[in-house]
């Protein structure tokens, strides 16, 4: 069955930087993953690729209003 | 769904009948979710989009188009089909234009930068306090604070002399608001002409001014990434965009808390909630209502199909408070996750100047009440002039005393 967990909730988050505007969503919703670069677009801050266990990853990608990032499960 | 075609159709847009409800007439819009017909002032059958699932899908779909110069591009009033073929920038053009030109401004606009921006945000908003307390109860809100902060905040990021601001807000107030198309064409004129001579003014300085323009007009300009005729039209949208909208959220936004002596009780006694009410506020408030595409393409929906050429409106007051989303959604309610409303749009056009203007209503209502805990209203409520339906929402006058 689905028993196994993930204990550190490893996630992928992707940021399609073609698709990105700039919004700052995803920094305001998640800002301790995400922030935005020099020229305003999308970034993970550097150590945090993987979420950092942070729930509000999610959120964030919901908040994309051009849906830009992707939180996938890794590993399983 | 009911059948659409049959039923008799709600004119849109409409007057609200409280000035932080939608229009009591856009009820049964509610009980059609996610897609309504609905009549524009021409009389023209429009698509009214009511569900906040389909706002979100549609919203991101290439398939509706934000070119005013294509064919069947709704206006929802005479003054916006007047200046509707008028050159456009950002709001009013398609991909892959508007990308460039989103692209150029997003540095200007970044979370960082609206956070950098924030003492001198404050020190306009303690300024104009200062003036407006100095000169003593009663004061008129709209013209002493609410449209003054917006108006100095965006004339300092983009490089306008606020000396001008009587001209530009006048302008920008017969731009929005007419009367008469006349009007707003001529509006539009004085405004382009103004920057064409400011653009001009900035041109020969030898030492570029800090402000956007600056550096657009410096860099872009002269390396031909921006011809000048779309210079001027960033510059009409970024002026008007970032004043008008955000001096409606802090009148319209005062009076709501105002009505709501106990959520604004709550907000004093724990600052901390200033964002999500902020959140909720642009929520429940809805001030831009009515965001309009043309559909590029046959788009099958919700079991219907809109056809290529059809207009399609999207409702934001009814949009946000849709009940699959929002649990009592006619209720102002700081703990409520009010994220993801639209009411600065989704998509590719979704505010540029959202984190600037997040940053100056919480600073404006935060110094307000603060400085003036018993700011209230100096004439009956029911008396204060609001604006109609068919513009940004917001007050016209907001008459207070403390």
């Amino acid at each position: 069955m689905h028993n196994e967990t993930h204990e550190s909730g490893q996630i992928h988050i992707d940021i399609d930087h073609d698709r990105c505007i700039g919004a700052g969503q995803c920094a305001l919703a998640a800002p301790s993953v995400f922030t935005q670069d020099d020229d305003g677009f999308s970034a993970l801050l550097p150590g945090r690729e993987d979420g950092a266990g942070d729930p509000m990853v999610r959120e964030a990608a919901r908040a994309c209003p051009v849906s830009a990032i992707t939180v996938s499960d890794e590993g399983s | 769904m009911t059948d659409m075609t049959e039923s008799p159709t709600v004119a849109f847009p409409q007057n609200r009948t409280c000035p932080y409800h939608p229009p009591t007439a856009y009820d049964p819009l509610r009980d059609t979710r996610p897609l309504a017909r609905v009549t524009l002032y021409d009389g023209r059958p429009v698509w009214l989009v009511t569900g906040h699932g389909l706002a979100r899908t549609l919203l991101a779909d290439p398939r509706l188009s934000s070119d005013r110069t294509r064919s069947g591009f709704p206006a929802p009033t005479a003054r916006f089909a007047a200046v509707r073929g008028r050159k456009s920038a950002l709001l009013g053009v398609d991909d892959p234009e508007h990308r460039v030109q989103r692209r150029m401004m997003v540095p200007s606009f970044t979370l960082r930068r609206a956070a950098e921006l924030r003492p001198q945000i404050q020190r306009i908003v303690d300024e104009r306090l200062d003036a407006m307390i100095a000169q003593g109860a009663p004061a008129e809100l709209v013209s002493a604070f609410a449209l003054p902060v917006p108006s100095m905040v965006i004339c300092a990021l983009l490089g306008v002399p606020y000396a001008d601001h009587d001209f530009f807000e006048g302008q920008s107030r017969r731009l929005l608001r007419g009367p008469t198309a006349a009007d707003t064409l001529d509006a539009r004129d004085r405004l382009e002409a103004y920057f064409a001579e400011l653009i001009e003014r900035k041109q020969k300085q030898a030492e570029p001014g800090e402000g956007v323009l600056d550096e657009l007009v410096h860099q872009q300009l002269r390396d031909g990434d921006l011809d000048h005729e779309e210079l001027i039209a960033l510059a009409t949208i970024l002026l008007v965009a970032g004043h008008e909208t955000t001096a409606n959220m802090i009148s319209l936004g005062t009076y709501t808390l105002l009505q709501h002596p106990d959520r604004l009780a709550e907000l004093r006694a724990d600052p901390g909630l200033l964002p999500t009410a902020v959140e909720e506020l642009m929520r429940m408030l809805s001030i831009a209502d009515g965001l309009l595409r043309v559909a590029a393409e046959d788009i099958e929906v919700d079991g219907e199909t809109i056809r290529e050429g059809d207009g399609v409106v999207f409702s934001t007051s009814v949009i946000n408070r849709d009940e699959a989303v929002y649990a009592d959604p006619d209720t102002l309610d700081w703990h409520r996750p009010a994220r993801h409303h639209i009411a600065f749009g989704f998509g590719i056009h979704q505010c540029l100047g959202q984190n600037l203007a997040r940053a100056e209503m919480e600073t404006a209502l935060h110094a307000l009440f603060e400085r003036l805990p018993t700011l209230r209203l100096a004439v009956p409520a029911e008396g204060i002039p609001f604006k109609p339906g068919d513009t940004i929402q917001g007050m016209l006058e907001l008459p207070v005393t403390w």
